[in-house]
């Protein structure tokens, strides 16, 4: 696709989200992290469990789970800073302009309710119709998600739908305020294999169909390789590469992002798979230097005393490694080539 | 040459519907299912949440008790055991569960955990027990200084390493894997993975190994089996599987693997759930069978 020229949906600009540890210092569950999301584009974040994706998710929509806090940085949805709306600027925003979606459908309907209602009062609580005309806008986002008969879905409750139904009606809310951007936030991981792969196709045409932008939160490279236009892979609270996804998939320049590529059963002879040693550093244990370091086989001596910056290893392609080049990410002119 | 594992016709009935309002009635889990695993095979047992897969491995163990067909592993009759016998049997075939989360007592001290089968099949004295337990720490990954943690130190990972550790404790020579990584980071997947596949190189051992990521299947098993619907609807070598599937719900699982390459769209085969017939299995090529 062609690179998107107009400003960015959603820009994040060094946004930092902290969580007190007890002791009185605070530790970085998302830091310094910067991206932007264009209208229509999709963007994947990729990281293992920790690495902060889900947080960025919630501090988009200002609901980190005290006690943690957004630090610092900003978070543009169209130019305007979310931060500095008050509680009702904010609940205007959620679902209205970001629609979500999460993992796991059971939690996020409620069981009392029917689907169809539940819809019309998303539809109602922005304001967009009411009464009948909410209940036939629930119906037509049920077909547009393509549940099967949706007029008597509508009709049922959670509990009467299989994972991969309620999954759909979780897109089918998230839809119901027209919203610009859609957060999914690991949406077909709960998902069998054949269900997930008829729901990426749903997503891939409702955002055709709407125009929407996406954020796809995943620790699957697959779902990614489906579904991003770019991706940025997080570790430990900090964008460590993010690139165009051919160029990921192609290329891959940071070490994690070398070694969770190559970790994935089926691309060399069998049977033991590539291993990256070691865990994911928990929240509040990391190291002076770069996150990766205690599990990098690359590391060298920078690598254990300052983390390092991002820097740009050709246009679109950034990381955070000393590989990529000078210690300082400003040695080399913007967009110069590796 | 006899197989070590025989499992034929097996059939697991649930209990549908109970309760206050209960029609009695039950659910078949899993429907005549028969499958041979050889000695040091890596059998795959796949399928959707829901297909049985799960409750056929704990058949085998009878940590779920059938209620009919036939196991039997070397020369036990695995149904005919008595309680005490069955206790006895279970030294030779184990399991290793999904979330290691959960399948630890968290109030145990790891070490502990690992030494219970030990103590419950009155092995060694406490000593030996105890040199056991650093010995299986140590075979595992585990620094046996870490014997008295509790389990909620440990990462995922780690805590994979302490169930795997506990189910081969008494030497036995089966181990059920029950989606063993599918809860776990993926890069801490292929360790765990890794770490499977030394210990059955040591220690000689078989594994019927349950899962429902395709890509690994295709990576560390021998044969692969697939479930639909508490059937065996296929089996064949892992690899005769995977490029020449024959019954249709295969190819449909098949087709909806995720590629790694950006951008392109696979041709997905689509599945009518409402043609499936309970059909036996038949030879569509040596070694090969679908339920066509």
């Amino acid at each position: 696709m062609t690179p998107p020229t107009d400003a960015p949906l959603l820009r994040l600009d060094r946004l930092r989200t902290v969580f007190p540890l007890g002791d009185g210092r605070e530790a970085a569950a998302v830091d310094d992290v910067s991206l932007t999301i264009h209208r229509g584009e999709t963007l994947g974040l990729v990281g293992e469990s920790g690495s902060g994706k889900s947080m960025t998710a919630l501090s988009i929509i200002r609901l980190v789970p005290a006690p943690g806090r957004i630090a610092s940085g900003r978070i543009d949805l169209d130019g305007r800073n979310l931060l500095d709306l008050d509680a009702r600027g904010i609940r205007a925003v959620r679902g209205r302009r970001i629609g979500f979606v999460f993992q796991e459908p059971a939690a996020a309907l409620n069981p009392v309710l029917t689907i169809g209602s539940q819809i019309a009062e998303t539809i109602a609580a922005h304001d967009l119709a009411r009464g009948a005309a909410a209940r036939a806008r629930a119906v037509e986002l049920l077909e547009a998600v393509r549940v099967p008969d949706p007029a008597r879905r509508a009709r049922e409750y959670p509990h009467q739908l299989s994972g991969g139904l309620k999954q759909r009606v979780m897109i089918a809310l998230a839809l119901a305020a027209e919203p610009d951007l859609v957060i999914a936030d690991e949406p077909t991981t709960a998902l069998d294999a054949t269900v997930q792969a008829e729901v990426l196709d749903l997503l891939r045409d409702l955002r055709a169909k709407f125009h929407l932008s996406l954020l796809l939160i995943t620790h699957d490279l697959g779902v990614v390789a489906a579904m991003a236009d770019r991706v940025a892979v997080m570790y430990a609270g900090r964008i460590v590469e993010h690139a165009p996804v051919d160029r990921l998939f192609a290329a891959p320049a940071h070490p994690y992002t070398q070694g969770l590529l190559a970790c994935i059963p089926g691309q060399r002879p069998g049977p033991r798979l590539a291993a990256i040693p070691g865990v994911v550093p928990a929240l509040g244990h990391l190291t002076a230097g770069c996150a990766f370091a205690p599990r990098c086989d690359r590391r060298f001596e920078p690598c254990d005393r300052t983390p390092p910056e991002s820097a740009s290893i050709e246009p679109g392609h950034e990381m955070r490694c000393y590989l990529s080049g000078g210690a300082t990410p400003l040695a080399r002119p913007s967009g110069g080539r590796a | 040459m006899t197989p070590l594992l025989d499992v034929r016709h097996l059939v697991k009935d649930f209990p549908a519907g109970t309760g206050l309002f209960g029609r009695g009635g039950s659910v078949r889990a899993v429907d005549d299912v028969s499958f041979a695993i050889d000695a040091g095979e890596t059998f795959g047992l796949v399928g959707e949440s829901g297909s049985g897969k799960t409750t056929t491995g704990r058949c085998v163990l009878r940590l779920v008790e059938p209620t009919s067909g036939d196991i039997r592993f070397k020369e036990m009759d695995i149904r005919a055991l008595s309680a005490r016998d069955l206790r006895h049997a279970r030294r030779h075939l184990q399991i290793v569960f999904q979330d290691p989360y959960s399948a630890l007592n968290p109030r145990m001290r790891v070490g502990d955990i690992v030494e219970e089968p030990l103590i419950i099949h009155r092995m060694g004295s406490r000593e030996e027990r105890r040199s056991r337990v650093a010995e299986l720490f140590t075979l595992v990954g585990l620094d046996p200084a870490d014997a008295r943690r509790l389990p909620r130190e440990f990462s995922g990972g780690q805590r994979q390493r302490i169930g795997v550790a506990r189910a081969i404790a008494l030497n036995p020579s089966f181990v059920v894997c029950d989606e063993p990584v599918s809860a776990l980071d993926v890069s801490v997947q292929a360790q765990v993975v890794n770490l499977l596949l030394d210990l059955q190189q040591r220690l000689g051992l078989t594994y019927l190994f349950i899962a429902h990521d395709l890509r690994l299947v295709r990576q560390v098993c021998t044969r692969v089996a697939v479930m639909y619907r508490g059937r065996l609807v296929e089996i064949a070598p892992t690899e005769r599987l995977f490029t020449e599937p024959a019954h249709p719900y295969t190819k449909a699982l098949l087709s909806a693997m995720p590629t790694l390459l950006p951008g392109q769209k696979l041709e997905r085969i689509p599945y009518d759930a409402s043609s499936f017939q309970a059909l036996p299995l038949k030879g569509v090529a040596s070694g090969h069978f679908a339920a066509v």
